[in-house]
């Protein structure tokens, strides 16, 4: 890596000891430095499910299927994004998966119980979407515990309040049809509308999932910001020493979770136009696995938002596959976990073989 | 600027013109107390740019408590802390930045996982174009990067390598060379030669004097009065929380340094005890 070059023009500075071009030190090798992008192992992983499929389930070769699957991987895909953000950023939120139950909850029951236009809804679901995020991220730094504890109560606390608030106003566990509300129409075309191409029918989530993909991957490899996700989830004592607001990146990250979960709950309510108020838990576990799946390293530092699409993309196409091929369902979650086994395995191959000296 | 004349470092050195020489960071008797424990007490030191400052002591003498007070991570409760002559109490490690004061701590210099370029940059990151397109100016950083690291004699072939690949003593030069970069005029070493290997502590050492030699002011802070005779300029050896000795080079040997960082007068004492206990002249065991 070092090699006993001349130094630079200046006149005082040391030359470089002879002793470190002792033979130990060799360039990286160019497949060595593909191998170190996080999301080489989730493609590549990728390529190999989406053949099995096509060769075991005839009816997973359409383009309808292709069109179920990236639905599928869209609507989980936009929530991993921010996850996979927060967990280069070395936290974790656990309460993901019932915030989006909590966001669509709270612009269903309040459209319905004041009789506003829907669109008033979205808004204060957004406010109360952020606000959740910005107070586990609160509560992490406050009182320094593991964002795993911090996050499990506040998933605990959404998860109760979900369907207890949701019987006071509707008696049901579901939340009243708001399909004849003003602006219902509109916002159905905003968040859950569909395109043609080429005769298939597509989820405008795909395009969303896609578009906020991009927009992650700029952010954490071109803006300062992105810089500092990398570091406080690399080791927080050393950014905070350099100057990186590490407190206000995490509480930023925690309600980016928050922007995602409202943005996902919007398109469940206006896909359908009622909430079921029990749903969503365990989705949590399945943004993580995306996340990892797709290279981003559990204790932070490290990771891509390309990785998390692609583990998405797996995610879609195992659960649908599986219908393709005409298997038992059940085996969905058992697949999913050797291929979390198995991510994780690469993962930690990988981050050695990238560090290696 | 009140600075010359007053400090106890000052007495004999008046073959220096005092304008050159006038400290950048200075402490008058400065103290911090923990509730009812007494962790510094009375410490005069003087920083000057182009000298390295030794501060010596064993375990608990005061060391860390002396650099967070000059690196802005505690406030003294005693005496006067002076930057550029002017009295200053830090709120924060930021604040010390700001007026140009750097501590490069021995174990968080840098974020192993990120590559070189980007640990250099680190929460100092230069953009361009406007937002919403304004975006890290890679090419810029990296380029200033190689200069920077270059000039202080680290040639690396690939900045895109994660600095968890470099060694301990590259990553430290790495974090200085760093400080040196963003205006840097007084030098904070927290022992960064503690936990390397002779070699390596010799790499440091050899950019320790790089920087003296840029017209840095250096507090190198070591428990190896080996390694800080090499370098230092002043030394000085903190006990208990005071200060135990003050010299310039010329003034102290190696040999006194070793002899007061081993605990000087407590050895002598030591040496009486040992001597009554084995029943044999003081004279006979072996000099300290």
């Amino acid at each position: 890596m070092n090699r006993a070059t001349a130094p630079a023009a200046s006149a005082s500075p040391p030359a470089p000891p002879a002793g470190r071009t002792d033979g130990r030190g060799t360039r990286r090798s160019p497949v060595r430095r593909l191998l170190a992008r996080p999301e080489v192992g989730a493609l590549i992983a990728a390529i190999g499910v989406y053949l099995f499929f096509f060769a075991v389930a005839p009816s997973f070769r359409t383009a309808g299927a292709l069109s179920t699957v990236l639905y599928q991987a869209s609507v989980m895909g936009i929530m991993a994004l921010p996850v996979a953000l927060l967990m280069i950023g070395g936290e974790f939120d656990l309460s993901a998966g019932v915030a989006v139950t909590t966001s669509a909850l709270t612009a269903a029951v309040l459209s319905f119980q004041f009789t506003v236009n829907v669109w008033t809804g979205v808004a204060v679901a957004l406010v109360v979407s952020l606000a959740v995020g910005a107070f586990n991220g609160w509560l992490l730094i406050r009182t320094g515990l593991p964002s795993f504890l911090v996050t499990l109560g506040s998933f605990l606390i959404l998860q109760g309040a979900n369907l207890a608030v949701t019987k006071i106003f509707t008696d049901n566990v579901a939340s009243d049809s708001i399909a004849d509300m003003d602006g219902f129409g509109q916002a159905r075309k905003v968040f859950a509308s569909e395109f043609t191409v080429g005769g298939v029918d597509f989820k405008i989530t795909i395009v969303y999932w896609l578009v906020l993909a991009a927009a992650a991957t700029w952010l954490l490899l071109r803006t300062r910001f992105g810089n500092w996700i990398f570091a406080v989830g690399g080791d927080q004592d050393s950014a905070r020493a350099v100057g990186v607001p590490v407190d206000r990146t995490k509480v930023v990250l925690f309600m980016g979770v928050g922007a995602g979960a409202w943005f996902v709950g919007m398109h469940l309510l206006f896909s359908f136009d009622t909430v079921q108020s029990g749903e969503g838990v365990g989705n949590e576990f399945l943004y993580i696995i995306a996340a990892v799946i797709g290279g981003c390293l559990l204790t932070g530092g490290y990771g891509s938002a390309i990785g998390p699409v692609i583990g998405a993309f797996i995610f879609g196409m195992v659960n649908q596959g599986i219908v393709y091929a005409n298997w038992n369902p059940d085996w969905f979650k058992a697949f999913l976990g050797v291929m979390l086994l198995v991510a994780a395995l690469v993962n930690l191959w990988v981050r050695r073989t990238a560090t290696r000296r | 600027m009140t600075v010359h004349g007053s400090g106890p470092q000052d007495a004999g050195r008046e073959d220096h013109p005092p304008e050159r020489d006038a400290p950048v960071v200075e402490l008058r008797g400065a103290g911090k107390s923990y509730g009812n424990i007494r962790a510094l007490h009375g410490v005069d030191l003087a920083v000057r740019p182009g000298r390295v400052t030794c501060v010596l002591g064993d375990n608990g003498a005061g060391k860390s408590t002396l650099i967070k007070i000059i690196s802005g991570l505690h406030r003294h409760t005693e005496g006067e802390l002076l930057v550029d002559g002017v009295p200053v109490r830090f709120g924060s490690p930021r604040e010390a930045l700001d007026l140009g004061i750097a501590t490069v701590y021995q174990d968080l210099a840098t974020v192993p996982l990120m590559p070189v370029w980007r640990n250099f940059f680190l929460g100092s990151e230069t953009t361009r174009g406007r937002w919403p397109l304004r975006r890290l100016d890679i090419e810029g950083m990296k380029r200033t990067a190689d200069r920077e690291l270059r000039s202080m004699g680290i040639v690396l072939d690939d900045l895109e390598q994660p600095v968890g690949t470099l060694s301990g003593g590259q990553r430290q030069c790495v974090a200085i060379a760093r400080a040196v970069h963003f205006g840097a005029r007084v030098l904070i070493l927290d022992e960064p030669t503690a936990a390397l290997g002779v070699k390596q502590s010799g790499v440091v050492l050899k950019y320790i004097a790089a920087a003296r030699e840029r017209g840095l002011g250096v507090v190198f802070i070591t428990h190896n009065p080996h390694h800080a005779y090499l370098v230092g300029d002043h030394f000085s050896v903190l006990r208990l929380g005071t200060l135990e000795l003050a010299a310039d080079r010329a003034e102290v040997t190696l040999q006194e340094l070793t002899h007061h960082m081993a605990g000087g007068a407590e050895l002598a004492a030591l040496r009486h005890e040992l001597a009554q206990v084995h029943g044999v002249d003081v004279e006979e065991l072996p000099e300290a």
